[in-house]
């Protein structure tokens, strides 16, 4: 009997065992009364895709702005588990480590690609660049694996001397999406990436996302106010409201059997077809 | 062949209730102390009216809901996991490799080709594509999905065809646990018969089955228990 029983404890250890690459302690950033964001504490695993969802306003971007050193929050940690530098402070560390973060280890998709690409500069410079602030220098190599990830994006790499200016909405994001992912990061920091798409070329980049991101076992952190794009691409969500998170916990758990008042709402108003 | 039986899932004193905080806050009890013991090779159906706890069961079991009390522990290779208080990260990788569940329900990115949709779980386990390819097209041909469907997405299908290409995709992986949600409930008689079969292979591999169906032919050919979800 004691043997069965033993036998059926769980089995955990090796699953504790495994170091988070983002660890995120107290961290608080307020512009006012109930704008920003306030005690947000969790741990980020490799591999991990953590959703955060909530309505405008709930803090969701500034915290995301926090959490991939972009915005100093007003006290808090966040310590980033590095392949170069080892577990780091983030707000401690040294500006020119964060910058080297930036463009090797850490990849950021931005809703709007303009504010993540250089439109005024071709498609493979756009990814090339990239490579270029991580040591690369040979310019047939460069421009190789430009039209590899071009091609893993689904961009024909015929475009590759052309502006992103001249590419759709969707092209865009896809392009964005190439330049962070050559230089083979850790950890992608995605705003709302289909936000601004028409509903048919959300479907594709989403599919492209869930597929780059299985296959490179990816550990990203998105931020989208969209419930199915969270369901379909992320493992686990935070559910904020006025700057605070109210529910955490498997996707499809938080989504199908929510526990909260406010999650309950944001579930049960989303329109079914 | 060895006699010693392999427990695969353990349920014991759960309890679910839902509130629900937006309509008064409503709160009714679910499940009350409910327990079920599945062994490998085994086959549960579970049977009760409408609105018993059927679902709500299998949700629990997939850990798609949460329960108030109680532990389902599922075994996973040597391991043995509980999946009330497991880690998300621990119930991904439960669901993608040992946790199966195919509802009647497909739900996919729009615009992924059917075949893509059906060898999806098997590529994610890094298994070679032509494999996961001709295990899909086998699968789909079992199905009667017609080959000129394979490469289109499945959204503009009939009911009956998303059910079929479902099926496939919870059926590609040899999972050792699998739940079935009524995945036969819009069936022919014919594809009825073909899930019959999957289910019947599948126990011979040894996965412990829990299903619901209200078809009662399917019942009879496949469960080695019914079950009461009153009386579990």
């Amino acid at each position: 009997m004691s043997n069965a029983a033993a036998q059926l404890q769980p089995n955990e250890g090796e699953w504790q065992d495994i170091e988070p690459l983002l660890s995120v302690r107290d961290i608080n950033k307020f512009y006012a009364p109930g704008k920003g964001c306030g005690n947000i504490n969790f741990d980020l695993y490799p591999g991990e895709v953590l959703g955060i969802v909530g309505e405008s306003g709930s803090g969701k971007s500034t915290l995301l702005s926090c959490l991939s050193a972009r915005l100093t929050p007003d006290s808090g940690q966040v310590i980033y588990n590095s392949e170069q530098f080892g577990a780091m402070d983030l707000y401690a560390c040294e500006e020119s480590q964060r910058r080297v973060l930036m463009r090797s280890e850490w990849g950021i998709v931005h809703q709007h690609a303009r504010d993540g690409l250089r439109m005024n500069v071709s498609a493979g410079a756009n990814i090339g660049e990239r490579l270029m602030a991580v040591g690369e220098r040979h310019y047939g190599e460069i421009r190789e694996k430009a039209a590899e990830w071009l091609q893993a994006v689904e961009i024909d790499t015929g475009r590759i001397d052309d502006r992103p200016s001249q590419f759709s909405g969707g092209m865009q994001q896809r392009l964005q999406i190439a330049r962070n992912l050559v230089t083979h990061p850790n950890l992608i920091f995605m705003d709302e990436p289909t936000g601004g798409l028409d509903v048919s070329v959300q479907a594709k980049l989403l599919d492209l996302l869930r597929n780059l991101v299985s296959r490179l076992g990816l550990s990203v952190i998105i931020v989208t106010h969209d419930l199915a794009v969270a369901r379909l691409l992320a493992h686990r969500l935070m559910v904020m409201r006025r700057g605070e998170v109210v529910e955490t916990g498997l996707t499809d758990q938080v989504l199908d059997d929510p526990q909260h008042p406010y999650t309950q709402l944001l579930v049960s108003s989303i329109l079914q077809n | 062949m060895s006699m010693i039986e392999t427990t695969m899932i353990n349920v014991s004193g759960v309890e679910k209730s839902f509130t629900l905080h937006n309509q008064g806050g409503a709160s009714f009890e679910v499940l009350n102390n409910a327990s079920l013991q599945v062994q490998a090779g085994e086959c549960v159906v579970l049977h009760g009216q409408s609105g018993a706890g059927k679902s709500t069961f299998l949700k629990a079991l997939y850990a798609n809901y949460s329960v108030n009390e109680g532990s389902i522990v599922l075994r996973d290779g040597e391991q043995r996991v509980d999946i009330t208080s497991a880690l998300p990260r621990r119930i991904i990788a439960l669901r993608r490799q040992t946790l199966g569940y195919v509802s009647q329900f497909l739900r996919v990115i729009p615009r992924v080709p059917t075949l893509e949709v059906v060898m999806q779980p098997l590529l994610d386990l890094g298994v070679e594509r032509e494999i996961c390819e001709a295990k899909a097209k086998e699968l789909l041909s079992r199905l009667n999905v017609p080959e000129r469907l394979w490469h289109l997405a499945p959204s503009t299908f009939s009911g009956g065809e998303q059910q079929r290409v479902n099926i496939a995709r919870g059926f590609i992986v040899d999972y050792p646990i699998l739940l079935l949600d009524e995945p036969t409930a819009s069936l022919d008689a014919n594809n009825r018969r073909v899930v019959v079969e999957l289910i019947r292979e599948a126990k011979q591999r040894g996965a412990a089955i829990v299903g619901i169906f209200h078809d009662e032919d399917i019942r009879d050919a496949v469960a080695d228990r019914l079950v009461d979800i009153k009386a579990i």
